[in-house]
């Protein structure tokens, strides 16, 4: 399994999303080694398909698929809870079924 | 930059309402922004104390470079307010970026509470934890009870949390 999480500093978010992935990896058992990857500029954010920081991929795919319209930049992400607040971190239930999904 | 105690920068700004406004204490001036998911998450908590402290002018100023971050323009600035459509202060446009940088805004949010006198009281954020609502901006309720009752401000400063302001 390859797990990667693409940050930009623009954003404080980043740590407490790596956490959570790391504790969530334990938990599940999983062995695999967090990839950090830092998107510094507009550039690297359109050639990684970046929708903003943090983004959590799992063998390639976004843990929380964003829109076709989504554009690619430094930027936050906003995402949802699963009980409807806005965060600026994935629901740790997300990022614990993709990491069941790609088990 | 302007410190506790210093008088905080005059402004007058273009809003989302067609009107222009001029900084008027006793002010809560808030730096926000459409595309950072902790100034959104603290937006309804900002809200409610500009409800709750109807003798006190809130200002919601909107500072990021909209080139790079086209969500924060002045035109989705507008969509939003006339989407949510319940907005209980004026939302500003700051396209210079010159307002934000005269107070040292440093992310969205950062709230600045600017006593009658013109004063700055208190800087930072609205309560410890962007996630947890029932918080209620309880850090500048706060600052805003005691500044109100003339007494000086417990804590003037905490750090500001958000998406860092996204300069030109």
């Amino acid at each position: 399994m390859t797990v990667e999480l693409l940050w930009w500093e623009g954003c404080p978010s980043h740590p407490d999303a790596l956490a959570n992935l790391e504790r969530i990896l334990r938990e599940e058992g999983v062995e695999a080694d967090v990839t950090r990857v830092e998107i510094e500029n507009d550039e690297q954010a359109r050639r990684e398909r970046f929708p903003g920081s943090p983004t959590i991929r799992i063998d390639g795919e976004d843990i929380v698929p964003p829109g076709d319209d989504e554009p690619h930049s430094l930027t936050c992400r906003v995402y949802r809870l699963r009980d409807g607040r806005i965060s600026p971190t994935p629901d740790p239930e997300d990022v614990r079924d993709a990491v069941r999904r790609a088990a | 930059m302007t410190g506790i105690g210093d008088r905080a920068p005059d402004f007058s700004l273009p809003a989302t309402d067609g009107q222009g406004h001029s900084l008027e204490g006793p002010a809560v001036v808030i730096f926000t922004c459409n595309h950072c998911p902790y100034a959104l998450a603290w937006h309804d908590r900002l809200a409610d104390a500009a409800r709750d402290y109807p003798a006190v002018h809130f200002y919601a100023i909107n500072p990021n470079n909209a080139e790079t971050h086209p969500r924060d323009s002045f035109d989705a600035m507008r969509e939003r307010v006339e989407r949510e459509g319940h907005w209980p202060m004026p939302y500003l446009r700051d396209e210079s970026q010159e307002v934000a940088r005269a107070f040292g805004a440093k992310t969205t949010p950062d709230v600045f509470v600017i006593d009658a006198d013109g004063a700055l009281r208190y800087r930072g954020a609205p309560d410890p934890d962007h996630q947890d609502a029932s918080l209620n901006a309880s850090w500048l309720r706060e600052a805003l009870d005691q500044m109100l009752a003339g007494e000086d401000v417990a804590r003037p400063e905490t750090d500001p949390v958000g998406c860092s302001v996204k300069w030109k």
